[in-house]
């Protein structure tokens, strides 16, 4: 499907989202596991200038359940996401993973369940939900949000943000734009590191052998950060680059975007 | 792979004794070649350097994304009118001369081939490397009617002398590198036919040259040969073969009989068709724009070439992918293993993993699909894949892998019986109960701040519970926070009021302890 991109707002560059309500969608895993990515993505599009509002009803774009096979175990996520967002211009979420499967699967999904109301709906609703970078670029019109990093950070673009939600260079024009920060290529970038939802379960030893990979090649940039799109991902990558005490970090996109010189 | 009677002992090559369907589903598999290193750094540099390759030569051709889609409603227009091109083929064929079969399955196929090669009273026949002859498992049904049969293809001759199984569509021997190849010329030529010379290196040169002598020999003696076909031109009755060595081209001369076996998916509406495929098929194979030798052949010439010629049309489950409208997708494919070469999953897994002779991406969809089901080689297969999507891309008739992927774990999901309910049925079914409403996840959460208040901003380490200790054994987890995304907007949150002003400093990402 197609996001409905429309014309860049450039009126006022320093609050670009004036008058505009956004819904942020926090996403399952970093809503209970890691609440700083959904907070910072607040914080940054606040900055901007846009109403945030978080829909309570919100849960999972039920690609867990959709990806190991279980199709009608994943319908009421599907409903449940058009019922949370249904109403909504703007989704923003802080995941290229599960934007890309709302945009991706959910319509699969309902007519899967042979619910050809909550089809349409649900292809509404996608086509209304947006990857952070792709909100701040393609509606915004910004790439300097203001950020502060002073820090060398090397990015790793995940799979489904690439490939599925296709963000393309978006993260990447983001970071550039950020103050102090210096960006140094990560070998092998568009390989996977081997997360892949259950795969990390059903494939544990192919997962670790991919992961691992990815890990190594992060280490040899001699970077103090790796930054992604997709917490999974990170919580995978950094898994290892914890176990082996390599002392890079892993960092959400949306954490570098929200950091300021203020802060620093 | 059948024993052979102790009463006559084995013409070519004895395979390993286990079958495809008899090894370990992916998941054990790739315990054991995960360790094998060599295997790893050959197959790690072979892939790397073909994916560079395919990726130049695709991205000198302008309307490169135009073939792929041109490619593909090709192809998908062959499957919606499969019965119709399939008897024009046949008349063609059969006006040109050709004797056309048909074979329902593997069984039905062999037979035919070992009919023919009995009625023609060979005892051997020389090989184009061909996917629908070792997916039908030919060579040991005509080693077992006393007839040898000898691949000619470099990679498939290493495979065949290494008593092996083919581990790459294209590169059947890109596990071995070439200090390996060097030590299995050495050791078997000589028992099959013209030997390895003394004290030969592992020189590509000379491997080369030990190979074509001991080829020549059989290409000179052979009467009767076999291959498969890339494509079969329904309007006109041509059989195209493209290959790199010239092998093919020596079968398809000299020998007076030959007999192709051809997927009945390998049709092409009309000659003019074939331009599409010849552009992609070479770049996205062997990252070259034109492959060295491509043959078309439209029936017998006097004179010239085989004067006895047999098309074998293979179903064997294909006609059952075609039924399904989503996995039917998988019939586009070309055989150019430009999915296998970019799979991260693959480069680190090797071919045998996958139980089939159709590894990587590819065999993932499509065996499970011809072979169905009901074997633990064929359930864990849809699963043999982190969904990354990297075959996609690349695929130049644009099989959709990751969906046709997600669409077989459904089936795999509903073969399983509901009387037993396996834990991770139980599972899912629990998290969609829970991602269903916004309070049933702030229940759950529940739970994950109470491990927060145990575990208090500790990362975690290896722990002896079930399932998790397969992420655990490699990765830390930082504890779960005690105070989850939506417990912050409900006590914490205060949007920020004015331009220019954050909010309030709260919830940055540096102030963290991470």
């Amino acid at each position: 499907m197609t996001a409905t991109l429309p014309t860049p707002r450039q009126a006022n560059p320093g609050r670009p989202g004036a008058g505009l309500t956004v819904a942020i969608f926090a996403t399952c895993i970093a809503d209970t596991m890691k609440p700083s990515v959904p907070r910072a993505t607040v914080e940054v599009l606040e900055r901007l200038g846009c109403t945030v509002e978080f829909p309570r009803e919100q849960t999972c774009c039920g690609q867990i359940m959709t990806n190991t096979g279980y199709f009608d175990q994943a319908v009421g996520s599907v409903r449940n996401y058009v019922r949370a967002f249904g109403d909504y211009d703007y989704i923003v979420g802080p995941s290229g993973s599960c934007v890309g499967s709302v945009r991706h699967q959910h319509e699969m999904i309902a007519d899967h369940a042979g619910d050809a109301g909550l089809a349409r709906a649900a292809g509404s609703a996608a086509s209304h939900t947006y990857d952070l970078s792709e909100f701040l670029i393609d509606v915004l019109g910004v790439e300097d949000v203001g950020a502060w990093f002073p820090h060398t950070v090397t990015y790793h673009p995940t799979c489904h943000s690439m490939r599925i939600a296709k963000v393309g260079d978006r993260p990447l024009r983001l970071l550039r734009a950020v103050g102090g920060l210096k960006l140094v290529d990560l070998p092998e970038a568009e390989q996977c590191c081997g997360f892949g939802g259950t795969f990390s379960l059903k494939n544990p030893d192919m997962s670790i052998a991919m992961a691992s990979d990815k890990a190594h090649n992060a280490v040899s940039t001699g970077a103090e950060y790796l930054v992604a799109g997709d917490h999974a991902c990170l919580m995978n990558i950094g898994g290892i680059l914890h176990r082996q005490r390599t002392g890079i970090r892993t960092i959400h996109l949306a954490e570098i975007l929200a950091s300021t010189a203020k802060e620093a | 792979m059948t024993t052979q009677p102790e009463a006559r002992p084995r013409l070519t090559p004895a395979p390993p004794e286990v079958s495809w369907l008899g090894m370990p589903p992916f998941p054990e598999a790739v315990k054991t070649e995960l360790r094998r290193s060599q295997q790893r750094k050959n197959l790690a540099h072979a892939t790397h350097t073909i994916r560079g390759k395919r990726a130049l030569r695709a991205s000198e051709v302008d309307n490169w994304e135009e073939l792929r889609t041109a490619a593909e409603n090709i192809k998908d227009r062959v499957g919606r009118h499969l019965d119709e091109y399939l008897l024009q083929a046949e008349a063609a064929m059969q006006a040109a001369g050709v004797t056309v079969h048909w074979a329902r399955d593997a069984a039905d196929a062999t037979r035919i081939v070992t009919d023919i090669a009995r009625a023609k009273g060979v005892d051997e026949v020389v090989k184009i490397k061909s996917m629908a002859t070792q997916e039908i498992d030919l060579n040991e049904a005509l080693e077992e009617a006393g007839i040898a049969a000898w691949e000619t293809d470099l990679a498939e001759l290493i495979v065949q002398l290494g008593h092996d199984l083919p581990s790459h569509i294209l590169v059947p021997a890109i596990h071995r590198n070439r200090t390996e190849v060097r030590d299995i010329f050495a050791e078997e030529m000589g028992r099959y036919g013209t030997p390895a010379p003394e004290g030969m290196t592992d020189d590509p040169t000379e491997l080369t040259d030990a190979a074509r002598a001991h080829l020549r020999e059989k290409f000179l003696r052979a009467k009767m040969a076999v291959s498969g076909g890339n494509f079969i031109v329904a309007e006109t009755g041509t059989l195209v073969i493209v290959e790199s060595e010239g092998n093919g081209r020596m079968c398809l001369t000299l020998p007076e009989t030959l007999v192709s076996v051809v997927g009945i998916e390998k049709l092409l509406p009309t000659l003019e068709d074939l331009e599409v495929f010849l552009k992609l098929l070479p770049r996205s194979s062997t990252g070259e724009r034109m492959n060295p030798y491509t043959s078309l052949w439209t029936g017998v010439r006097e004179g010239d070439g085989p004067q006895d010629l047999h098309v074998v049309l293979l179903d064997n489950g294909r006609s059952r992918v075609l039924s399904d409208p989503v996995g039917r997708a998988a019939l586009r494919c070309i055989r150019c293993s430009a999915c296998l070469n970019i799979c991260p999953v693959y480069e680190r897994a090797g071919g045998h993993a996958y139980g089939s002779p159709y590894p990587g991406p590819i065999g993932a969809i499509l065996n499970p699909q011809l072979r169905g089901l009901d074997s633990p080689v064929d359930k864990a297969l849809p699963f043999a894949s982190s969904l990354c999507g990297a075959c996609n891309e690349v695929c130049p008739v644009k099989i959709p892998f990751t969906d046709i992927l997600v669409h077989l774990r459904h089936k795999v999901v509903e073969k399983k019986t509901e009387k037993h309910p396996t834990g991770e049925q139980a599972l899912m079914k629990t998290t969609g109960r829970v991602m269903s409403a916004g309070k049933n996840l702030e229940k759950v959460q529940l739970a994950s701040r109470g491990a927060g208040l145990v575990f208090k901003n500790k990362w975690l380490g290896p722990m002896p519970i079930p399932l998790a200790s397969r992420w655990l054994q490699a990765r830390d987890v930082e504890a779960p926070p005690t105070q989850t995304f939506r417990e912050w907007w409900d006590k914490e949150h205060r949007p920020s009021a004015a331009p220019g002003e954050t909010a309030g400093g709260q919830g940055s990402a540096t102030e963290e302890e991470r």
